[in-house]
């Protein structure tokens, strides 16, 4: 238990990427069967726990000190499961023998009846450290809230196997926790595990990048163009009664889209674009999409408003053949003919662009005919489907980004490499009347330049500071004052949670604009017109 | 005799109006009797200074010999006549020197104990407790949610990932008088036998811990002119938390900031300072160390200062033991 706590400690602090990876796959390493599969599966969220609500946790812990004395504990911590894992009174002359490990905790929670989970809760507590029962406390409010994805915990067993991600992703819902047979294969002392669980994930093919250059190489004919749909990927599988819709990654999210998966009464696997709206009649923005996003619950006022539909781009199996090893010109012939015979209101075809040379493409490319495409898409014909990005069969080709120019106002230190650098900036742009403009804040980035810059612009903060606030300065930033930075991004949504209004999406620094006055820096208004178009 | 009457709080700090001299005074005065060299405890500029050996030393370090008019070295559990009242200096456990004052007249016993702890610490003498009527502690860390763990746990978490990540370097952000010196003697009580290389606000300080007899091991000047990037690879760097958000600590290569504080304790406080591994290692009392030592005193009252009085005070209620905040201003944590 206490390794699983320590875990979780180091994963919440841990800012990089890297040093995720190192602490899981050690983490992986150095631990035994079963706990570790159990600290997989609470990371990713398959460990199934009895919840228990704040309101008990808070009972259990008064009824075991003053209520005062807590109430001011809990208003300096300000979080409830740290709170009670930092006061919780070890019963007097209590001394747990040895400390129980991941497995006997989630057992004993796992057995619990509804009557006597808060009573099996405390004695658990009563035996933990403090970080351990601040683990428990987590895996009982459900939610670790520790930064790690399932993909970087799957990312974490593919480095401790030497395998590639997608052969975990493919094998992912097969498998149970404590995984097991997984481990094993993994560490080299069994074979790999053979899944007979139906609709399963099929690892997701991407697109690379189109480059400078990469055109003038290639034969427009040997190609095929679709509109880049600003949706979500989404692969759907039917498979003797078991539906399932995937994220890309292979997260299972079939419960936030109950309307599309009512009418998925196939038996295939298809790969597309989750959108909303009617395909027959009109395709919903980014906004309406989001009104579906990151919900627990969908209302059916919400379904109804906003219906979910998918747009398919190729099939990877139909009727228990595997096509994906079919060139593409093969599987988009068969994926016609079977999207024929779907529900029309849930169902289309990602449509051809036709074009003969790269540069109709590009002007068809520069002005797409819905607000919600973000480029055109390259897929050679003969391609095959792969799992992962191979390079060469399929291309990306997005639209420009937007710009603006925005200027500095905040800057925040980052980690690691750079904890002495201010690296992460608040940028705005200039609202209110003439003679009496302000800076309304518009978005944050901490990337796009070069480590010279970041030297320039650090140089420039701590020249500049204002005022401080912890790791934040603020900067000196008025009329005629200031530093303009070009910022890029790749769209603009409406936010009630900015001052501004206004929310970018993906920005990020894209030129230093020394030489700019910062007067003559953006107005709040460019961006709003942004969002009207 | 009253307790109010044999101290009280003033603007300049602890007074005793019997004795006529003030403890921890935060502006100069004629005579100051002082607990320990942090310098929110010890300020330079007053006529006259009795504090233990250590403490003088470490007052003319940081101030220069000249700090005080005259000064007068105070030997633990020796009693000196001051005015007419009597005073004894006893071990606090908080840093090197740091004491407790016992102030006594006409059968009333005050101790003013300064900032304490009751974990053991290699780099000073233990805390003693001392029965008396009035105990004053500090409260810095006085809220049941603070709970220091064992400090060899947290010394042994930064060498456990100095093993997972040795291409990287770990930064100790630890103040410069004390704590600096308690994580370089753990580090060392722990194995650690690698040069430790530490910033120049350590120097001076460090040096006097070794020359009292404290083996801290060898130290090296963590300075550009040391080396280059690759030269810190794998190392552990001990300096002031102000030294890692400066330029000062860009030489190291992709470094792990930790930081050695009980406020470490509190996950938001880490998260908010950028601190990647946080130490739990604290030079004052935590909440259980407060509370057993408040009844190990026998005292009838309590005095809370620095800190936060509240929930403490609420303890003694509960206890049945008189308490009362008592307000000084000027004090920080510099210790922690």
């Amino acid at each position: 238990m206490n390794r699983f706590a320590e875990l979780l400690d180091r994963l919440v602090l841990t800012p990089s990427r890297n040093g995720k990876l190192t602490l899981l796959t050690d983490y992986f390493r150095s631990v035994e069967d079963p706990d570790r599969g159990l600290a997989l599966a609470a990371i990713t969220g398959d460990l199934n726990i009895a919840a228990v609500k704040p309101a008990m946790l808070r009972a259990l812990v008064v009824e075991r000190m003053d209520p005062v004395l807590f109430g001011y504990s809990y208003d300096y911590v300000g979080d409830l499961a740290e709170t009670v894992s930092l006061v919780w009174p070890q019963p007097q002359g209590h001394i747990a023998n040895r400390v129980p490990t991941l497995a006997e905790v989630v057992g004993k929670l796992q057995t619990a009846s509804r009557s006597d989970g808060p009573k099996v809760l405390a004695r658990l507590l009563d035996d933990a450290s403090i970080s351990a029962r601040f683990a428990i406390i987590k895996l009982v409010t459900g939610g670790l809230r520790i930064g790690v994805s399932a993909r970087l915990a799957k990312q974490a067993l593919a480095d401790l196997g030497q395998v590639d991600v997608a052969e975990i992703e493919e094998l992912w819902h097969g498998l149970t926790p404590p995984y097991t047979e997984l481990f094993a294969w993994l560490e080299g002392r069994a074979e790999k595990p053979k899944s007979a669980a139906l609709a399963l994930f099929r690892p997701v093919m991407l697109a690379n990048a189109v480059d400078d250059g990469d055109l003038a190489k290639l034969d427009p004919a040997d190609y095929a163009a679709e509109w880049k749909w600003d949706g979500i990927r989404v692969q759907a599988v039917c498979e003797g009664g078991v539906r399932r819709l995937y994220s890309r990654t292979g997260d299972d999210v079939s419960g936030a889209f109950p309307d599309l998966a009512a009418a998925m009464h196939f038996e295939a696997a298809l790969d597309g674009e989750l959108l909303v709206g009617d395909p027959r009649e009109a395709t919903g923005t980014f906004s309406d999409l989001q009104k579906r996003l990151n919900r627990k619950s969908v209302s059916p006022k919400i379904q109804q408003q906003y219906p979910a539909f998918m747009r398919c781009y190729d099939a990877l199996q139909i009727n228990g053949d595997d096509l994906r090893a079919l060139p593409f010109g093969e599987r988009r012939k068969r994926l016609e003919a079977f999207v024929s015979t779907l529900d029309p209101s849930r169902f289309d075809l990602s449509p051809f662009v036709t074009f003969s040379d790269w540069e109709t493409l590009e002007k068809l490319r520069a002005a797409p005919p819905h607000p919600i495409i973000e480029g055109v898409m390259l897929k050679r014909w003969d391609s095959p489907y792969l799992a992962g990005r191979p390079k060469g069969p399929w291309f990306k080709w997005k639209r420009d980004p937007h710009t603006i120019d925005a200027v500095l106002m905040y800057a925040q230190r980052g980690h690691g490499k750079r904890s002495s650098f201010y690296s992460d900036y608040t940028f705005g742009v200039w609202s209110g009347p003439e003679g009496a403009e302000e800076l309304v804040p518009v978005g944050k980035a901490y990337f796009g330049f070069t480590d010279e810059e970041l030297k320039e612009i650090d140089k420039y903060v701590r020249d500049n500071t204002i005022e401080r606030f912890g790791p934040v300065r603020s900067v000196r930033a008025d009329r005629k004052n200031g530093l303009v930075l070009e910022v890029a991004f790749e769209g603009l949504n409406r936010s009630t949670r900015h001052k501004s209004g206004v929310a970018m999406r993906f920005p990020r620094i894209s030129r230093l604009r020394w030489d700019k006055p910062s007067a003559e820096a953006d107005r709040i208004e460019t961006l709003q017109t942004m969002l009207d178009r | 005799m009253r307790a109010s009457d044999l101290l009280k709080s003033r603007p300049e700090g602890l007074y005793c109006p019997p004795g006529d001299f003030f403890i921890d005074p935060v502006r100069p005065v004629e005579r100051a009797l002082i607990t320990h060299g942090h310098s929110d405890h010890a300020r330079a500029g007053h006529r006259s200074v009795l504090a233990t050996q250590e403490t003088l030393d470490i007052m003319g370090l940081r101030y220069g010999e000249d700090f005080a008019g005259t000064t007068q070295a105070a030997a633990l559990g020796q009693t000196v006549d001051v005015n007419g009242v009597a005073v004894t200096f006893h071990p606090a456990g908080h840093v090197l020197g740091s004491a407790q004052i016992a102030v006594e007249h006409r059968g009333m016993r005050i101790v003013a104990s300064g900032d304490y702890k009751r974990h053991k610490d290699a780099t000073c003498l233990p805390f003693e407790p001392i029965r008396c009527d009035v105990f004053i502690t500090e409260a810095t860390f006085g809220l049941p949610v603070f709970r220091h763990p064992p400090d060899h746990e947290e010394i042994a978490r930064v060498l456990k990932s100095a093993a997972q990540f040795p291409e990287r370097s770990h930064l100790i952000g630890a103040y410069a008088l004390g704590k600096a010196q308690r994580v370089m003697r753990l580090l060392r009580d722990a194995g650690y036998d690698r040069p430790i290389y530490i910033h120049g606000a350590l120097a001076k300080l460090s040096e006097y811990y070794q020359s009292q007899g404290i083996d801290l091991g060898k130290l090296e000047p963590g300075t550009v002119e040391s080396g280059a990037k690759a030269d810190f690879t794998g190392a552990i760097v001990v300096g002031p938390p102000s030294a890692f958000a400066d330029r000062w600590a860009r030489r190291f290569p992709d470094p792990i900031s930790c930081f050695a504080s009980g406020w470490m304790r509190i996950r938001q406080r880490a998260k908010q300072g950028g601190v990647e591994l946080p130490l739990i290692i604290s030079d004052h009392a935590d909440w259980d160390e407060l509370t057993a030592t408040i009844k190990e005193t026998g005292a009838q009252e309590i005095w809370v200062t620095h800190g936060r009085e509240e929930a403490l005070v609420r303890w003694c209620e509960l206890e049945g033991i008189a308490a009362k905040p008592l307000h000084l201003v000027g004090y920080e944590d510099e210790g922690d």
